[in-house]
Order: structure tokens, then sequence, then C-alpha cells
């Protein structure tokens, strides 16, 4: 046991406080990061400079091949594929964004409030939130989007329901064990608060595998637009998000066409992008060697 | 019948790290040898290198093994297997966690002959009931029936050794087997093991920590720190001639002196704290308002102003619930608390802070009491802003100021817990606690998770810090020798209740309570031959694992 905290002590330099945030990534966590700023940049500039919808001007040419005109080829009324890809990524990045930070958080503060409050607050919420669990979340979407329509906030908020249980579980667990600790009980019988309790004894210390979580709840959501988008219930043409765009050029799958290549393609490196990040944040990985 | 062993230069290493350096020995046939050291010293990594195992991430890089006539470190890996549990056993630290729970006892004992295929399972089952017999378990013909968790920890710890037995091996490796026990349950496993070694004459290798038990059972020791032998010879030698420094700081630390703290303060002043009739438990409440499961059954306690008081018992005897009911952590369910006067909300809510001020409690395991993610410096700073109201350079200055006073250097503030050792965790634990300026804390075993020598620091520290500034103490331990060094009067606990206060000039006197007797005879003594002379049959004194003793029924 000494032998392992001697090492630490040796690798840890006296004096170095961690910063959480400053950037030491690995060389995959700043892959992810440039793939997720490109995705970010082009959801945010994208439809300032792409004027028009992409709708093909003078002679039309369905499911194009890639040529120097059309990078991505053209889809299935002939439309220019990257311009599609590039608009898309508004929806898809900044509503899973959203979504993803809404249920983590919503998920994270209930956990913490119900490990730290009593028995009753704890079965309450945990009875009430397994009852969500137990609708199934396609089910549900399909209800939502039925009752309220397909707006883009109305997909977010329905996301965003969707996975605070998810968050809520594996958050309560995780804050379940930590609450247990004598340092917790020490900061008890020092009278704090909830809230001190719950901001500064529990939540630094599950931070790193609710990272982890989000990266995860972030893909769970990406893919849970893009499937609801290819039944058609997401975002309603002629604006697309990327699971439409997969939708709207299936047809040309056989043939293998960039046209539903590409945006599958964006799905997956946003994705895969989150996770590399994540998993590499700074401090990651110091927090795990002190358990 | 047991076989010679002999280690030559043995190295181990975890990556750039040396766990063992240059390690030398050699036990006669039927020898006990014992490793002795504190924790990180290396002891049990040697042990199980004598397997020709090391643990995951290590690797035995250089040395030879030589047991009997096998060279451990040149055998395949299925000629090892051979030899492991069958000519070579081991006995762990703790038999709760090596036994698997949702098996009987004696599918487990019986495995490893019938693994090695030395006997058919009748057979097995023979010996193995004639083992139990031999090492004095309760109904030995039918405790095998039995699942782990219907057995007491003592009585597992010996159908362990039952276990290591079962294919007569040359050698038995025995990693601290009676650390985890109470020292009444101690004596007797001791006696156990000594004898079924003995009788056998088993070559042994003994790993713990604690001289006084290693002087019952070893011929030989060997002391080891950071992986090297600092010195290595006969059991009489090693305890009365060490010839090697850091021998004696051991021995020193395993006498612990008399620690003088204030002298007991004038019993004319009122109470501090007065403890009248308190009961407590856990579990449900019922109509009555009282809960499932009863700890604490009426316990009487003054503690005047400057004093300490002792609370010792064997596991299960309420002492930590005492602490936890006047912490405020667990609400009594009869009784009252009075602090300096006035009587004390049973929960934390119905506390004002500086109710919470004035009693702080420090606990046994640094390493869950110190948030991992944050620094020395914020873990201090928080009650001193919380009771306080300080901040800035009046913080920090206290801050320096606490630190000075559990003897650690100012550089420590800015470190998470990880880059602490354990002794340095414990202080910051003490530190904490100092900065609310409390008149009374409850010190929960706080040196039992630490090694001997760490832990007589930390006892000086505290009759150090009584000087100082005048605290009262109620100190919680299950041994019997921290608490007199430091204490000024002793409670003695059994099943919640409270058998006996010894003042402190009666320690040693014959007419105590009967069950502190047995507490205090149980205590080993730095010589040889003390457990074969030692008589623990008093008349009136139960061990609690005996009275316990959970039935077959269960």
């Amino acid at each position: 046991m000494s032998t392992t905290s001697n090492t630490h002590a040796a690798v840890t330099p006296p004096g170095a406080r961690r910063r959480p945030g400053l950037p030491a990534l690995g060389p995959a966590g700043w892959i992810g990061l440039l793939i997720l700023a490109a995705w970010l940049i082009a959801a945010i500039v994208g439809p300032i400079v792409i004027p028009q919808d992409g709708t093909p001007v003078g002679e039309v040419q369905i499911f194009g091949r890639v040529s120097a005109a059309h990078w991505l080829g053209t889809d299935y009324l002939g439309r220019d594929m990257l311009a599609r890809v590039i608009l898309g990524a508004r929806y898809t990045v900044l509503v899973a964004l959203v979504s993803t930070l809404f249920a983590s958080g919503i998920g994270i503060t209930l956990a913490l409030l119900a490990s730290v409050s009593g028995h009753w607050v704890d079965a309450c919420l945990s009875r009430g939130l397994d009852t969500l669990t137990a609708i199934p979340s396609k089910m549900f979407a399909l209800i939502m989007v039925a009752a309220f329509g397909s707006t883009v906030w109305m997909l977010a908020i329905t996301a965003a329901v969707i996975y605070v249980p998810g968050a809520f579980r594996i958050a309560r667990s995780l804050a379940v064990n930590i609450n247990a600790m004598d340092y917790v009980t020490v900061a008890r019988t020092r009278g704090e608060g909830i809230g001190y309790i719950m901001r500064q004894e529990i939540l630094p210390n599950i931070a790193g595998p609710m990272l982890a979580d989000l990266g995860l709840r972030f893909v769970y959501v990406v893919l849970l637009l893009a499937s609801l988008s290819f039944l058609g219930l997401g975002i309603q043409p002629p604006d697309a998000d990327w699971g439409s765009l997969v939708r709207e050029n299936i047809g040309a799958l056989s043939d293998g066409s960039m046209a539903v290549v590409a945006p599958a393609l964006a799905i997956a490196s946003l994705t895969l992008a989150v996770n590399l990040v994540i998993d590499n944040l700074p401090g990651r990985s110091a927090r795990n060697g002190a358990k | 019948m047991g076989t010679s062993v002999k280690v030559t230069d043995l190295r181990i290493t975890a990556g750039q790290a040396t766990l063992v350096d240059g390690v030398s020995f050699e036990i006669e046939a039927g020898k006990v040898l014992a490793l002795i050291g504190e924790s990180g010293s290396g002891k049990t990594t040697t042990a199980l290198a004598l397997m020709g195992y090391a643990r995951h991430g290590c690797e035995i890089s250089a040395g030879s093994i030589q047991v009997g006539q096998h060279d451990v470190l040149g055998l395949s890996p299925n000629e090892r297997r051979r030899l492991r549990g069958r000519s070579i056993t081991y006995i762990a630290q703790s038999a709760a966690a090596s036994f698997n729970p949702s098996r009987t006892i004696m599918d487990q004992v019986v495995e490893p002959a019938l693994i090695h295929g030395l006997l058919d399972r009748r057979a097995a089952e023979q010996k193995a009931v004639a083992l139990f017999r031999e090492l004095a378990l309760p109904n030995p013909d039918s405790i095998g029936e039995r699942y782990p968790h219907q057995v007491s920890g003592g009585q597992l710890q010996r159908l362990m050794a039952a276990m290591a037995l079962i294919t007569d091996p040359d050698l038995v490796i025995l990693d601290e087997p009676t650390t985890a026990l109470d020292v009444t349950t101690q004596v007797e496993v001791l006696r156990a093991f000594r004898r079924a070694v003995r009788d056998r004459k088993t070559t042994a290798v003994y790993v713990s920590h604690d001289l006084a038990v290693v002087a019952q059972v070893a011929d030989q020791i060997v002391v080891l720190r950071d992986g090297k032998m600092r010195e290595a010879g006969d059991t009489d030698q090693i305890l009365f001639r060490p010839a090697d420094e850091y021998t004696r700081s051991l021995l020193a630390a395993a006498r612990p002196a008399r620690r003088q703290g204030t002298a007991a303060a004038a019993q004319a002043q009122p109470p501090l704290l007065e403890v009248r009739n308190l009961s407590a438990g856990y579990g449900p409440v019922d109509s009555a308002g009282q809960p499932a499961v009863r700890i604490l059954e009426g316990v009487d306690l003054t503690l005047y102003r400057g004093q300490a008081i002792g609370v010792i018992g064997e596991s299960g005897s309420g002492k930590t619930t005492l602490a936890r009911a006047i912490a405020g952590l667990v609400p009594p369910c009869g009784g009252s608390i009075v602090f300096d006067g006035a009587a004390l909300k049973p929960t934390l809510a119905g506390r004002s802070r500086e109710e919470l001020r004035r009693i702080q409690i420090v606990f046994q395991m640094a390493d869950t009491a110190l948030n991992p993610v944050r620094t020395i410096e914020d873990i201090l700073a928080r009650p001193l802003q919380f009771f306080h109201g300080l901040r800035g350079e009046a913080l920090r200055a206290r801050i320096r100021r606490l630190l000075d006073l559990v003897r650690l250097p100012a550089g420590v503030a800015q470190r998470t817990p990880a880059g602490l050792s354990g002794g340095q965790k414990q202080r910051v634990n003490l530190a904490r606690a100092l900065a609310a300026e409390p008149e009374l804390i409850l010190c929960d075993e706080i040196t039992s998770a630490l090694d001997t020598v760490v832990g007589a620091a930390i006892l000086d520290l505290m009759a150090e810090l009584r000087r100082e500034l005048g605290v009262s103490c109620l100190f919680i331990s299950h041994d019997l020798h921290t608490v007199r060094a430091i204490c000024d009067e002793i409670v003695v606990m059994q099943h919640g209740r409270k058998l006996a206060q010894v003042p402190h000039a009666e320690y040693d006197s014959s007419g105590n309570h009967p069950y502190y007797t047995l507490l205090a005879r149980s205590v080993p003594e730095l010589r040889r031959g003390w457990i074969d002379e030692v008589d623990l049959n008093i008349p009136g004194a139960v061990p609690a694992a005996q009275q316990h003793a959970p039935h077959p029924s269960l």
C-alpha cells in the first residue's frame, strides 16, 4: 500500500494542483477535439455561408457521383450532398448536445439529491424514474411527436426526458457509495447543508465516470434522433438532420452511393469524436489512479 | 513432515519499482520462520514468491527458491500448479474473504485433496473431520455442512488452516492469520495453529506485523523494511538482543509506554460529558420507538474536562455505536447525553452549529475520511471557514499552524490525500478535527489501521495535543495496550453494555471485572512461551465470540 502512495507522491510534483479544463489531452483526444470543433463550426457557420438549401440549378443529376462540382455527389433530388450534410449538422449536433446536457444534468442532480436525502426522497425518485424507463423510448417519442408535433425543441426535450432515468441510475449508484464514505459523515457532523455535500463532497468524486457516461449518452441521443428521422418523425423536410439524410437517400444504398454513406459517416465521426475527447480528458487517469 | 527451504537473493520488481531486494534466508525442516515488517515492507510478496507466485504486475526477476528438492522458480507453470495447494499451502489473512460464500465448508476444505487426486471424497472428509477435531473446532462432525457465514471469524480462520493442512504439505505459509481477530479469539487460534504445525513438524512461514504474536510461534525471525532485510536471527536474539536500529524501534512500539496527558481533572467541577442510561440501535423503528436491532443497552459514562477515557471491547461490543450516538449520527432510543450542562438533541439536525463544533469525531480509516479529490488545504480550510469565518491570510496562517501542530510540513497543503502516507493522512484527519477547536474529540480506532511504529507516533501526538490544548477525548479501541497508554480511565464494554470502569491506578490490580482481566491477559507478551503459560480460564468472563457463535439452523 505504501509503495503505491510513494510512487504517487513521486509522480505528482509537490504543489501541483490539478486544474480541470487545462488541455493535457493525448493525441487521440486532440483528434477527437478537432473533429468535434469542425462539426460545431459547421453547425454554426454552415447556415450562414450556404445561403440556399442546395436546390440544384440547371441540369439535374439524381444520385450523382463524386465530382469536382459535387464533392460528395448529389442526393435523390439532385441537391449537393456536402451542403446537405453541413446544413444537417445544425440539427444533429446541437439538438443532441442540448438534450444530452439536459439529460445528464437533470439525472445527476436528482441522483445526488436522492443519495444525500432520506429514504423517502430516494424511493420516490427511484421508482418514479424506473416507471419512465419502463416506457419504450421510441413509443414515448412517437406519443410526444403525435401530441406536440416534431419541432426541434420538442425533439430535444423528448430525447432529454428519455435519457434522464439512465443517467440518474448510474449517478445514483456511484453517489450512494460516496455518500457512505467517512468524509461525507464528517461533513454531516460539521452541520453542512445538503447542497454543500452534493456539490463539494460527492460531485467531484463521481465526475469522472459521469463524463464517460455523458459521452455514451450523447451517442444514444444522436442515434435516437437519427432513428426518429429515419421513421419520418424527426426534423421535417426540406430541413434534414443526418438521420433524415440517410432515410431520404436509402434508395441509393444498393449502389453504394455517397448520398447515403456520407451522413452515416458523419454520425459515426461525431459520436467517435465525443468519446475520444471525454476518454482523454485531463485528470481523468489521475482521478482513477487515486482510487 | 516438513522440508527445508532456502531462498537466495530474491528480487521482485513491479515495473520500475523494486518491491523485494536481495532477500535470503534458510529454514530447517520443521521450523517456523517469521517474516515481520510494516505494510509495504514486502513480507507478503516474499511469502507468495515461495510458491513461485507474483501478484499481477509483479515479477520475480532474480534469485532462487529451493523448497525441498524443488527449485520453485525453475519449474514450468504446470509443475508449479502441482506444487501449490499440495506441497506448499497458503493461509490468507481474511478467511472470510477467502471462502466461497455459496458452497459448504466441507466442499471447500476437501477441495485441495480432490484436485490433486490424493484421496477420494470419503477419505478426504474423514481426514477433514479429524483436522477439525485437532484444531479444537466445535461440533467437528457437522461443522463442515455449514456455510462460511454461519461460523465465527476465528472458526473460519481455523477451517482455512484445515484446508491448508489436508494435503499434508511440506511448507505452510500463514499470512497474518490472526490480525483480523479479536484478542481473545487470537489466543485460541494461535494455539491451534501452533499445535498443528508442531505435531506435524511442518515447515512454516509466518507473516505478521505483530512481534508479540510472532514470538509465540516462530523459531527464527526475518525483519523486512522497504523490501530489504534489516535483520535475521533466532527469536530470542531478535527479541532481546536486536542488532538493528529499526528492529529496536519495532520493539519499542510493541511495548507502548505510558504517555502523560494532563493530570486527571479535579472531580469537583461539573462533568463535560454525561451519558445517562443510553440505548441505541439500528434498523426500522417500531411503534414504541425501539429500533429493530439494539446495539447499546443502558450505558452510563461521565467525562470531566481534560480527561481521556478509553472505551474498549471486542468487535460487536457497541463501542463505535456509543461514539456515533454522542456525535449525533445514531439517534438514541433511550437515555440522554448531557454536554457541558445542556442536553444534546438526538440527531444532527437538532443540534446547533456551536454544539457540533464542540464535539468532533475522528474516524479509523484516514483513506475514507479524506475526500480524495480535494487538497489538504481545502480539507482543513472548510471547518475554519464554516465555524470561524476565517478567510484570506488569517485562514492560510491558521492552516499552517494546524499542520505544524500535527507535525506535518507546510508543503503537504497543496497535495491531495493520495500523495500522503497512512500516518500523514491520519494526522490531517486529526488536524481537521482540531480546526474546529473542539472541547471533546471522539477517536474511533484511530491507530488500528496503522503500522505499529506509525501508530505509536500518533499516540505520542495525541498525548501532546492533550497537554498543549487541554482537549478531552473519548478514545475507542479494541487494543488494550493503546488505551492503557494514553487514557486516565478505561470503560470495558461487551454486547452493548458497560461492564466496568477501571481507573488508571487500578489497571494492573487483581480486583477488576473478570472480562477486563481476560482482555488484559489475552494481549500477547513479548517473550517466547507466553502462549503456553497464559491462563484464560477466568471465572465469570466469556469471550464475545463464544457467546455469539451462530447456530447451524441459521
